[in-house]
């Protein structure tokens, strides 16, 4: 034997050369570990093509020392370079344990049909498939809405199925706990109002007028609007990552084979909380916010208390918190509906749910804000 | 029995959470190339000396140690250095369902090695190739089988050559001979990488297959109650409720005390 060169003196060693004149022989020396410096298969791979007349490729592994996968992904390659060339490996030199490594990673061929192709569609199609997801998705979306307003029939006719206990939890979720974040960002949001107003009125010696403003402002939308943006981050999130979650551990199924409807026994309980309790909340909000701006115009406009109150009284009539209301309970249902169908059709990994939450918060806020101008417009037009 | 060598040994160990103890004075010791059966009925707290060993959760009283080094005393950086050799296959695989199989198996070793992505390229398709899944680097957990998860869960486990092993429950949920495959596949990847093994499990045909070393844990005395080759315990252990265990109960002598709590 005649070892031809010695490539890469480093810490894993790779010898090559003719055992016999159509046998190449492989020596490997040294440490093959991930972490130690090895030689690639390109040195052999020149040996293979210039060696005319090879069979045969054998190893000899007397000094090799260590040796872990950065051995083994050498010998695929040396492997996958014999095949090519139609050069029978040897086997039989190797230790034993990589003998029989070799042999399980190959003893399940690679699955070719498996392999994801790299393929991209043409620009067109991906509109076309673009166009036909969205098609689908909404019409999931209407389907939901429409079983969610089959299992309110239900529920109205006092044949729903849930538990009381159930909705009485939701109801202390969506309302109670929701109070402290109620009122902090309504009460700024009216100060903020109420500071805005503020620089320009002064102009004109009208700082009374700022009562009009944060008064008219958080009765009409602002309180419901910051209500419902609240309400859909903290709870609309949440029941689209719990029925997700629900998805996963196949609650969902367990419901559906004892003949319980999902909806009626998930669903409907979280749309009637937070119909019950986003009006609700949006009363707190309006009283929050417009105290936020007494707090500015006392401070900053030297109006007194007594003075903003009777204001706010003369500028505010139930006609207009009626409004705040009506749409506040719309909302409600919009952030239940969004937030339980993102989770219920969520897909069954830690992934999906996340997915799910965002999706439902964007849903959500989305439609929040859709619904908060047609009712403005509606409201102009016939109110 | 020497420990010195011992890739594990657990001394005078107990486990509790909180003021609540699941098991006491536990003392065994794992051999290099065993592989090593952590027993018991379904509640025994099988799976929380799995944490313990392999270092999630700190025990109560006594010591878990890893070559000789003592884990649950060792600062921090000893504890990863350690961690790093161990490799663990979760109940229902524990693959993160944001990434493909490929990153799964790839992450360990971005994280660990300085291979270039072209070397760990390779390393993830020879991982992947060896519990038989070789083609599915692209695909998502969600893609794939419970069966092809827990291998694809395998081989991540290997994916820094770990001389320790961990499985738990590796036959949950797998149908005989999905689970078959998987006690060969243990036993191969023993043999040929000389790794030491540590199983949970209650598949009684697993335990006598794959197993030549165990311990019994008793959720009733809340220790262990036998130690040893599982063939052997079954058919010579003093202890009744050992031999009805790994008899599936047609060893009766007892009351039917332990109705329902028996291996699910």
């Amino acid at each position: 034997m005649d070892v031809v060169r010695d490539v890469r003196p480093a810490r894993g060693e790779l010898h090559v050369g003719r055992a016999t004149e159509d046998t190449l022989l492989v020596r490997l020396a040294g440490s093959w570990t991930l972490h130690s410096e090895r030689p690639t298969e390109a040195e052999l791979q020149s040996q293979l093509d210039t060696g005319a007349r090879l069979r045969r490729l054998t190893f000899a592994t007397q000094d090799l020392e260590a040796w872990d996968s950065g051995l083994l992904t050498f010998l695929r390659k040396v492997e996958e370079c014999c095949r090519q060339r139609q050069v029978a490996v040897d086997h039989s030199g190797l230790p034993d344990g990589i003998r029989r490594l070799l042999g399980l990673a190959a003893a399940v061929p690679e699955r070719q049909e498996a392999r994801r192709g790299e393929a991209r569609d043409a620009i067109l199609a991906r509109i076309g498939k673009g166009g036909i997801s969205s098609i689908e998705a909404a019409l999931a979306m209407l389907g939901f809405i429409g079983e969610a307003f089959l299992a309110f029939l239900q529920l109205l006719r006092g044949r729903a199925s849930f538990r009381a206990s159930d909705l009485a939890l939701l109801l202390q979720e969506c309302g109670a706990q929701a109070l402290p974040i109620v009122t902090l960002i309504s009460f700024l949001v009216g100060a903020i109002l109420a500071f805005i107003g503020a620089v320009q009125l002064q102009q004109f010696g009208a700082q009374i007028y700022v009562a009009n403003l944060v008064g008219l402002a958080m009765a009409l939308e602002m309180g419901a609007m910051m209500t419902a943006i609240i309400m859909s981050g903290r709870t609309g999130a949440a029941f689209a990552a719990q029925l997700g979650t629900m998805q996963v551990n196949q609650e969902i199924d367990a419901l559906t084979t004892l003949g319980i409807s999902p909806m009626e026994f998930l669903v409907v309980p979280r749309m009637l909380a937070l119909v019950v309790m986003v009006p609700l909340l949006t009363i707190y909000a309006d009283l929050m916010g417009m105290l936020g701006g007494a707090a500015i115009g006392v401070t900053m406009l030297d109006v007194s208390l007594k003075v903003y109150f009777h204001q706010l009284q003369e500028a505010l009539s139930l006609k207009y918190f009626a409004q705040g209301l009506i749409k506040s309970a719309v909302y409600g249902v919009i952030i239940a509906l969004a937030g339980c169908m993102r989770g219920m059709q969520s897909g069954r990994s830690a992934a999906a749910v996340g997915q799910a939450a965002t999706s439902a918060v964007v849903t959500s806020i989305v439609g929040i804000i859709v619904a908060s101008a047609i009712l403005t417009v509606i409201y102009l037009q016939a109110w | 029995m020497s420990t010195a060598g011992a890739p594990i040994v657990v001394r005078d160990l107990t486990m509790a959470y909180g003021s609540f103890v699941i098991q006491r004075d536990l003392t065994f010791t794992v051999d290099r190339g065993d592989i090593f059966i952590i027993m018991g009925g379904s509640g025994c707290g099988k799976s929380t000396l799995l944490r313990h060993l392999i270092g999630l959760m700190p025990p109560a009283k006594g010591d878990v140690c890893i070559d000789g080094e003592n884990f649950w005393q060792a600062p921090p950086e000893d504890q990863e250095r350690l961690k790093r050799r161990f490799g663990v296959l979760f109940q229902s695989g524990g693959l993160w369902s944001s990434m493909t199989l490929a990153e799964n198996v790839a992450l360990p070793l971005q994280q660990y090695t300085a291979l270039s992505p072209s070397q760990i390229a390779e390393v993830v398709s020879l991982k992947l190739a060896l519990v038989g899944l070789g083609g599915f680097e692209a695909f998502y957990p969600s893609e794939i089988s419970g069966g092809m998860q827990k291998r694809a869960g395998l081989a991540r486990a290997m994916a820094l050559d770990p001389d320790i092993l961990f499985f738990d429950e590796p036959s949950a949920g797998l149908d005989p001979i999905s689970s078959r495959r998987l006690d060969e596949l243990i036993l191969e990847l023993r043999d040929s990488l000389g790794a030491t093994v540590v199983v949970v499990t209650h598949e009684l045909a697993s335990i006598f297959t794959i197993g030549n070393n165990s311990v019994f844990l008793d959720a009733d005395t809340r220790t262990m109650i036998a130690s040893g080759d599982p063939k052997t315990l079954r058919d010579g252990s003093p202890d009744t409720k050992v031999r009805e265990f790994l008899t599936r109960g047609e060893f009766k002598q007892q009351s039917p005390s332990l109705l329902g709590r028996g291996p699910d």
